[in-house]
């Protein structure tokens, strides 16, 4: 592959899921008008959900999910001493996701719940930095194609990955949205990571915070807008541990 | 003398599905001595993580079950949540889901169609050479696939997790000009559809029979989506909200998935469920195309879920069609029903693209979810794969096949159920 007189190399990657929907993973099969061009960009060398041949030769390995058993731990180790860089890949890798909702009960509890008395081995959910080195991140539940697409083609062509700095607000505000505090509710817009288009408030519905924190974000003033709106700080708390992205400002609140 | 066969097949991780599922097979002196489908997915405890919450939260909350059918989740608990607080949703919102359902089924069918089924019926480990081998069949197989993806991007706002699935309604409608360019694409995109249908009868699908309960709704005027009759092919009618005794799940200590049946000792739904109790509700141009496949209920055969659902991709193309045109001509303003949260209790029921889906849910007062069950089509369909993986295998070793058609056919059998295995564990 050339590009601008640059010999580039596809990128040798693998994919793996834990405790997750494989949502995330399925992005990597979206955006099919340009699947083409973004296939060749990546030699798969591992990728269960869509191909029975398996290869242990990786450099880049995409780690989707979230950590709750111990026979996990163990995979996700032999995956980061193959890989050469570790992507913790969609929000449930990179801030536990919504399997975190369990950590609130006793593992007992949640289990009895479901399985009657079985005994089923499970733990409160973790973060795939938890257990493991992590190179990269890329949050959303699930990623967002467009997004993967251009870290990609950083990587191959050896540019810096980045992610917005900036919130979700900026995004909306770009597409002319109308605020959702306006229209009485409370959104996670302003506190958390651009990225994803401001896809949930482009949809008249709230940002619930996938993405996680936005860098230098002021928290005690997001709290403030909504006590001065006299919404509700029951439903504010509500959204903030939905994907577990904001564990400390919860804290803080609480 | 000649000697007896012995093998053991043990697949673990199966590749090419959706989850994590093993096959085991043992064969000693010539006679078959386990077959077992076993599922080993992580559970993530839905049932217990949505007790507590806010039911205009839910359907958020429950489409993360799957990363497949995430709008099936999301219209079934929003349907158990409207049932339980009398919520009646504005005529175009229904029929802002129902195609939204039409776009996800889209979607999921030519995922399992060209990605996952497909290589076995051309040795191929994965899509991606079949992309050099046939570039034609996949890229009717992509135009299909983003077609699915465009109507529930259109519909919901995005296409895995939606965005604009409310209780209620629908927050947003999608725009007449989204409509119109939906209208020209679905057009635009039949003769892929004509091109994958003469590819697929190229195939050779297996031969194999076991007699089967086929499980999936009915409502009489419409092929089933969302809600209507529980049925059965062998005369079972249900209420709705009557879905446990249509279900009857038990636990088996080799899978993390639980097992189900109704009127025999395993049941199946999906596709091939539909098509048997649903066959004369299809478009003619979809009877037309089982027909050129031979495809008649009641169909007893597995292997031709496949073709079940290539079926129903000719029914969705002319059904989303005429759901287009319906809302071109609908109040797009019109959409949301208001309401305030109480206490209640109801099943919602869906056809998700793998089959009957249930969510039945409990609020208290402040319409916090109290209590929570959701039976998925995959958990619906374990018991069925794991006693046709017996039958199959049985078959196999009476025509004399060795360990490796063995491994072969057992895996495009399982494949076939496309089964949805995180979900079934959820």
């Amino acid at each position: 592959m050339n590009h601008l007189g640059f010999e580039l190399q596809p990128l040798k990657i693998a994919s793996f899921d834990f405790t997750c929907c494989e949502g995330c993973q399925l992005q990597l099969a979206n955006r099919e008008s340009t699947l083409p061009e973004f296939l060749a960009l990546v030699d798969i060398r591992n990728f269960r959900e869509i191909s029975s041949e398996r290869h242990d030769d990786y450099d880049i390995a995409l780690v989707e999910g979230s950590i709750t058993r111990s026979d996990e731990i163990e995979r996700l180790k032999t995956i980061r001493a193959r890989a050469k860089m570790l992507v913790a890949f969609g929000t449930c890798a990179c801030f536990g996701g919504v399997n975190s909702l369990k950590n609130r009960m006793p593992q007992e509890a949640v289990i009895r719940e479901v399985y009657d008395g079985k005994a089923i081995e499970t733990m409160p959910s973790m973060r795939i930095g938890d257990i493991v080195e992590v190179d990269y991140g890329i949050p959303g539940c699930p990623v967002s194609k467009e997004e993967v697409e251009r870290i990609v083609v950083s990587l191959v062509s050896r540019s810096p990955v980045t992610l917005p700095t900036y919130p979700v607000c900026v995004e909306c505000k770009q597409r002319l949205n109308t605020c959702l505090f306006d229209l009485g509710e409370i959104c996670l817009g302003p506190v958390t990571r651009a990225g994803c288009d401001a896809v949930c408030p482009t949809g008249n519905t709230a940002c619930l915070g996938c993405r996680g924190p936005a860098e230098e974000i002021n928290f005690p003033a997001f709290a403030q807008l909504v006590r001065d709106k006299e919404l509700s700080m029951a439903d504010m708390r509500e959204k903030l541990a939905f994907y577990n992205g904001f564990g400390d400002y919860l804290e803080e609140e609480t | 003398m000649k000697r007896k066969l012995d093998f053991d097949i043990d697949l673990h991780h199966l590749p090419r599905v959706e989850g994590h599922g093993n096959i085991r097979i043992s064969v000693r002196d010539g006679r078959l001595a386990e077959a077992t489908w076993a599922v080993v997915e992580t559970p993530r405890f839905f049932e217990a993580i949505v007790k507590g919450m806010s039911a205009e939260r839910v359907p958020f909350l429950t489409s993360r079950i799957c990363g497949i059918c995430s709008i099936s989740h999301s219209l079934a608990s929003i349907r158990a949540l409207e049932r339980a607080m009398e919520i009646t949703p504005p005529e175009t919102a229904l029929t802002i889901r129902l195609l939204a359902m039409h776009g996800e089924t889209l979607q999921s069918h030519a995922l399992h169609l060209f990605f996952l089924a497909a290589p076995d019926f051309l040795d191929a480990p994965s899509a991606l050479p079949i992309m050099q081998s046939h570039p034609e069949i996949v890229r009717a197989g992509l135009q299909l696939k983003e077609l699915g993806n465009e109507i529930s991007t259109v519909t919901t706002g995005r296409c895995t997790h939606p965005v604009s699935l409310v209780l209620g309604g629908v927050s947003k409608a999608p725009s007449r000009e989204l409509l119109l360019r939906l209208k020209t694409m679905i057009a635009e995109r039949l003769p892929a559809l004509e091109r994958t249908t003469e590819f697929f009868s190229t195939l050779t699908i297996p031969q194999f029979v076991r007699e089967t309960e086929f499980i999936s709704l009915r409502n009489g005027s419409a092929y089933p989506s969302i809600g209507g009759d529980l049925v059965s092919t062998d005369g079972v009618v249900r209420d709705e909200e009557d879905y446990l005794r249509m279900t009857n799940e038990y636990l088996v200590a080799f899978s993390t998935s639980k097992f189900t049946k109704v009127t025999r000792q395993s049941s199946a739904a999906g596709a091939l469920a539909r098509f048997n109790n649903n066959f004369g509700l299809l478009h003619p141009r979809a009877r037309a195309a089982a027909a050129a496949f031979g495809l008649e209920p009641v169909c007893h055969n597995p292997f031709m879920n496949n073709v079940a659902q290539l079926v129903e991709c000719h029914h969705i193309m002319e059904d989303a069609a005429m759901l287009v045109d319906r809302l071109l001509d609908a109040d797009l303003l019109d959409i949301r029903t208001a309401f305030k949260p109480k206490a209640g209790s109801a099943t919602g029921a869906v056809e998700a693209p793998r089959g009957i889906l249930y969510h039945h849910l409990e609020t208290d007062d402040e319409g916090k979810v109290v209590k929570a069950d959701c039976i998925i089509p995959t958990t619906q369909n374990n018991a069925n794969i794991h006693y046709d993986l017996h039958a199959l295998a049985e078959q196999a070793l009476a025509e004399g096949r060795n360990e490796a058609e063995t491994e072969k056919l057992c895996v495009i059998l399982v494949r076939s159920y496309d089964p949805c295995i995180s979900c079934s564990v959820h």
